[in-house]
């Protein structure tokens, strides 16, 4: 798998907004090294400012659930409607929780 | 991943069903076989023009006229290559490497648009396809933001941002040769009549005889038309040419009607077809100088992955 196939191996790039904000997946870049990766991210994916901070993955190193396991996989959130707050009664008199 | 099976008509029925309820398809869906391969051969064939596009515009880096144009121009190429490749991560997603899409492209098997198989012979040029190329580009693209493949849809989004900056310039370059001594506005005026036309090529043949449309429509890969993109384009252009003082070259264009929002609606002449067939099928003006170049650069660059690839070893910096 590793060689100049390819322009090098795949990585996954996110990048945080603004300070307080989550980091959000942008794409993906080839890169031969840690260090090309970061800077690729950089060139390719933040040309108009659009991060203030900026991960790079490999791409084989993300865990994933396969598309044919998802629906079995996600079934125990299923049937657990009392985890939302709207699940609950409240007597009129209660103006703000 | 080999599941007995799985019936195929009932994968079909939740894609469609999908497609209807206008949910993206990713690529760790099912998806029918043609549904993928339109989409190798399209969003490919996207990233190559993002690509092959770099090098009329780039003939003009070292002669533009002024340190502020020349840094425009710059970022707007660079854009292009960063199009380029938002646009082949979205293609890899399918199962295809990057070294194949090249391949392909090298082999022939692969195209790009053909408007970059016409010459940029001086800077009115870099102003006609900023303004004309770019333009039409945005409006299939803005479309296409609506795609039902994730990550092409993803792509678009993003491109589009960055693309009106390049339209601008291009308009503005024009409007400043309008604005200029005789000879400038004759250079403007020869650079729109070579790049109308090529320009309205760029949506391809007439629905009727577009050999991809309908497969394509149906499952939401195009949500509008080649001819419904092409009059959205001259519709919104016509005006900006006569603000100006170009005159688009079309004997038969005219306005035939207002839009809802009273802008005007044109009707318009027909595409050379003999022209537009003769340049997709490889005899432009510059079809092979574009190819040689990519090819050449891509095997001039050779050690620079090899050194890259003996650098990651050596450092176990991977």
């Amino acid at each position: 798998m590793q060689s100049t196939e390819n322009q090098g191996k795949l990585w996954e790039v996110f990048i945080q907004a603004k300070p307080g904000q989550p980091f959000k997946h942008a794409g993906s870049i080839h890169a031969y090294d840690k260090e090309m990766a970061i800077e690729n991210a950089r060139d390719v994916y933040t040309r108009r400012n659009e991060g203030i901070a900026l991960w790079v993955v490999p791409s084989d190193a993300i865990v994933a659930v396969t598309a044919s396991e998802a629906s079995s996989f996600f079934t125990p959130a299923h049937d657990k409607v009392y985890r939302h707050p709207t699940f609950y009664d409240l007597p009129d008199g209660v103006k703000q929780m | 991943m080999k599941k007995a099976a799985i019936d195929e008509a009932q994968l079909l029925k939740e894609f469609e069903e999908k497609i209807e309820a206008e949910v993206k398809i990713e690529p760790r869906d099912w998806m029918p076989d043609a549904y993928r391969e339109h989409l190798i051969r399209q969003i490919s064939q996207h990233a190559h023009s993002e690509v092959i596009g770099m090098q009329p515009e780039g003939n003009w880096i070292t002669r533009a006229p002024s340190l502020r144009a020349k840094k425009i121009l710059l970022a707007k190429i660079q854009d292009e290559g960063g199009h380029g490749l938002y646009l082949y991560s979205a293609a890899e997603t399918l199962g295809v490497s990057r070294d194949q899409f090249l391949q392909w492209l090298h082999e022939g098997k692969a195209k790009y648009s053909s408007v970059f198989n016409y010459p940029t012979l001086n800077w009115a040029d870099i102003g006609a396809i900023g303004w004309l190329v770019d333009g039409a580009a945005i409006t299939n693209q803005v479309s296409l933001q609506r795609t039902s493949y994730g990550p092409y849809s993803r792509a678009m989004i993003r491109i589009c941002k960055e693309e009106s900056f390049h339209q601008r310039q291009g308009y503005e370059i024009m409007w400043k040769m309008m604005e200029g001594t005789k000879d400038q506005q004759r250079m403007a005026q020869d650079a729109i009549d070579r790049w109308w036309w090529p320009a309205l090529m760029m949506f391809g043949p007439h629905d009727t005889d577009s050999p991809h449309t309908s497969n394509a429509m149906k499952w939401k890969i195009k949500r509008e038309s080649n001819d419904r993109l092409r009059e959205k384009f001259i519709n919104k252009t016509v005006p900006q040419a006569e603000l100006i003082g170009l005159k688009v070259p079309d004997d038969q264009l005219k306005v035939v009607g207002k839009d809802q929002m009273g802008e005007p609606m044109y009707a318009h002449g027909d595409i050379d077809w003999d022209e537009f067939w003769r340049v997709v099928k490889g005899d432009g003006p510059c079809n092979k100088q574009r190819l040689d170049h990519h090819i050449n650069a891509h095997e001039n660059g050779k050690w620079v992955r090899e050194c890259a690839y003996a650098y990651q070893i050596k450092t176990n910096n991977q």
